[in-house]
């Protein structure tokens, strides 16, 4: 493995981020200061973060519901992802979208879809307009396992694969969709094995290993961007967190839960980094706590913010609204 | 009597109809294991195993195939999961399920029924928080049901369960654990037959679902100053009683209807412009609408109460339309 201790400790410490910001987020949640539903990415950090390392500030992605990860990944300011949960006027969605969508157009998020696979058409219709402009750019489509058994799924692969365009499913399958494991709904092994009906690159790798997500998201987003057309990554991971803050989880054993916390993203990554000598005991420290000072600044920046006034209610929906009847 | 909630009514409906009738048969995401995500299902948990069955999140094929499953002589109860993600299948409704009986010169029984979770919640924001039900009210093909309590909730869908005509029921996540009073006599309740939850002499509101609750408070609101609401709920939109809303109206001669779902262009419309055609000589002043801001829910507490309407609104609505409007 060739790569520079900066460029290493850089995803560890965007895995840590990840999860500093998820794990405040379910304790608030818990402690009944956030309304609403959260997904959490707990468990699933080296996906997003092995993939942003790929790409550039104007490359796309679009985002799902379980989407902090992803905008924590794309450079995302904590302090207004947190003030979104809250619900805040400050968040970045003026408290419109809350947990579910999150998204920061200015780096390139568009949108978080709280409907499942409900990104993917909006991935194609990004990789058009790359391939229209003649620009270099990519997207990079996030969406679960249960995704993949949507219609929506299947069209815009088709559709991708068709007209060649620059843009990489990234499957994360953390083995389940609410209370359905994967194999109950999902024909194939391995969700990569459906690229093959689309005529387009699918791999299956270790979504719990950044390296492995890094390089295979590497070599589809050159592919991508020299015109070679869309690759399918199935990430696999396991989802440890119940699907929403508050799912009692009745669908499985506490035992199996814990023999994925064994071998959960960031634990590794450490351990083999340390084997590396790529981080001591005191760099590790620092990075955890300057991820719990930054995530414990977001809460105070989001708790002191205020909330909308309600006529911010009814802004944003049209650029002119010129006789729009609100009421 | 005893009180039971209006998930359990639900629940109860389904258990009472399928120990007698083998060919229903109900489906969706997320209802096999713990109950439905709003616990509808959890009366049925353990009990006919092969009936119920957990499927893909596939919403055009759960909608689709219901069709072709009572085409094939089943009764299939399918799952919406939210009334939002009914548009992720909604040719499957509006397009096929809706329009077969008619196209076939009569030839398809179609004893169908999609049902599912509608309106505003805990802050779901706008992809989560949808009430659609006028939708199926203008498309013509389905019997549309949206009950307001325990007692109607299970009354009305064991008359759906023997019905040979496709039907869709709304039920509001807010009314899952209300509790109410159902006799554990077995009864059913018809479809186009309103109820009028509040008798009163000075102004009819005629609602639905969580809106009745809403409508019910502010009748008690405005009791003491001396305001007399009488209250109808629908309970059916397809078809809807437009003899009990007419008799109301000659009555009271003011008239308010009260949804959840926007304003415009929301079934309200339809009322007020049926009661204007039939009755206009028995109102005493224009005939009100409450409905949601024409915006989307948003996600803010503060904003969502603001967007969707309650009884504050209501009152409102009420002490204009008495004053002339
Ligand atoms: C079209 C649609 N149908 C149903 C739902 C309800 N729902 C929300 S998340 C979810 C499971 C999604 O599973 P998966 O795609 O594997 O993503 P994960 O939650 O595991 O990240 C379901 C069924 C939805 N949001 N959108
Ligand atoms: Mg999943």
């Amino acid at each position: 493995m060739d790569y520079s201790k900066e460029f290493l400790q850089g995803l560890y410490r965007t895995m840590v981020r990840i999860r500093a910001f998820d794990s405040k987020a379910e304790e608030l949640f818990l402690e009944g200061k956030l309304p609403g539903f959260i997904h959490l990415y707990i468990g699933e950090e080296a996906i997003a973060t092995g993939v942003m390392a790929n790409l550039r500030k104007d490359d796309y992605i679009t985002s799902t519901h379980r989407g902090h990860g992803h905008m924590i990944a794309k450079g995302a300011d904590m302090k207004k992802m947190m003030a979104e949960l809250y619900g805040k006027i400050t968040g970045y969605c003026r408290g419109k979208g809350g947990s579910m969508h999150i998204a920061d157009l200015s780096i390139g998020v568009l949108g978080a879809n709280g409907e499942v696979a409900g990104g993917l058409p909006i991935a194609s219709g990004a990789g058009m307009a790359i391939k229209l402009k003649k620009s270099d750019q990519v997207v990079v489509a996030f969406f679960g396992d249960g995704a993949s058994n949507r219609g929506a799924f299947h069209e815009a692969l088709n559709w991708c694969s068709v007209y060649k365009l620059p843009v990489i499913f990234v499957n994360e399958n953390n083995q389940f969709a609410s209370t359905e494991r994967v194999q109950e709904t999902t024909s194939v092994q391995n969700i990569s094995d459906r690229a093959v009906s689309y005529s387009i690159p699918g791999v299956t790798i270790d979504g719990n290993d950044v390296i492995a997500v890094y390089e295979a998201v590497k070599s589809a987003v050159e592919r991508a961007r020299n015109g070679g057309g869309p690759t399918l990554i199935e990430a696999k991971t396991y989802r440890i967190k119940g699907h929403f803050v508050g799912d009692p989880t009745l669908y499985r054993k506490k035992k199996e839960v814990q023999e994925y916390w064994r071998i959960e993203p960031i634990g590794r990554f450490e351990k083999r980094l340390e084997k590396m000598g790529m981080l001591t005991d005191e760099e590790k420290e620092k990075i955890k706590s300057e991820a719990e000072k930054e995530v414990e600044e977001a809460v105070r920046f989001a708790e002191e913010s205020p909330f909308p006034e309600t006529a911010t209610a009814l802004q944003d929906l049209f650029v002119d609204d010129t006789g729009y009847d609100y009421y | 009597m005893r009180e039971i909630t209006f998930s359990e009514a639900l629940g109860e409906a389904m258990y009472e109809e399928m120990l007698k009738d083998p060919t229903i048969f109900t489906y969706g995401e997320d209802i096999a294991k713990q109950g439905g995500i709003f616990g509808a299902y959890k009366p049925l948990l353990g009990k006919f195993p092969d009936r119920i069955i957990d499927t893909p999140i596939s919403e055009e094929v759960i909608f689709g195939s219901a069709l072709g499953a009572a085409l094939a002589g089943m009764r299939p109860v399918a799952e919406f999961h939210f009334a939002d993600f009914i548009f992720t299948g909604m040719t499957a409704v509006t397009n096929q399920i809706m329009k077969i009986r008619y196209m076939t010169g009569g030839q398809a029984k179609l004893p169908l029924i999609l049902r599912g979770p509608d309106g505003i919640s805990k802050s779901a924001a706008a992809q989560h928080s949808e009430s659609i039900e006028t939708i199926f009210m203008h498309v013509p093909g389905i019997k549309v049901i949206i009950p307001s309590t325990p007692y109607d909730m299970k009354g009305l869908f064991k008359t759906a369960l023997h019905s040979d005509d496709p039907v869709i029921c709304f039920e509001h996540k807010l009314l899952y654990k209300i509790k109410g009073p159902v006799p554990e006599e077995e009864y059913y309740i018809p479809f186009g037959v309103a109820d009028v939850k509040r008798k009163g002499k000075d102004v009819t509101v005629v609602t639905t679902s969580r809106m009745v609750h809403e409508s019910l408070k502010a009748a008690e609101n405005l009791a003491k100053k001396g305001i007399d609401v009488e209250v109808v709920d629908l309970r059916t939109l397809v078809p809807w009683d437009k003899k009990t809303v007419i008799d109301s109206v000659k009555k009271t001669h003011h008239l308010i209807v009260a949804h959840e779902t926007w304003k415009r262009g929301g079934w309200g419309a339809e009322i007020a412009s049926v009661v204007q055609e039939e009755a206009f000589d028995y109102l005493d002043a224009p005939i009100l609408r409450v409905g949601a801001k024409n915006v989307h829910i948003p996600f803010s507490p503060p904003l969502q109460d603001f967007v969707a309407p309650d009884h504050e609104d209501v009152e409102n609505a009420i002490e204009k339309v008495l004053e002339g409007a």
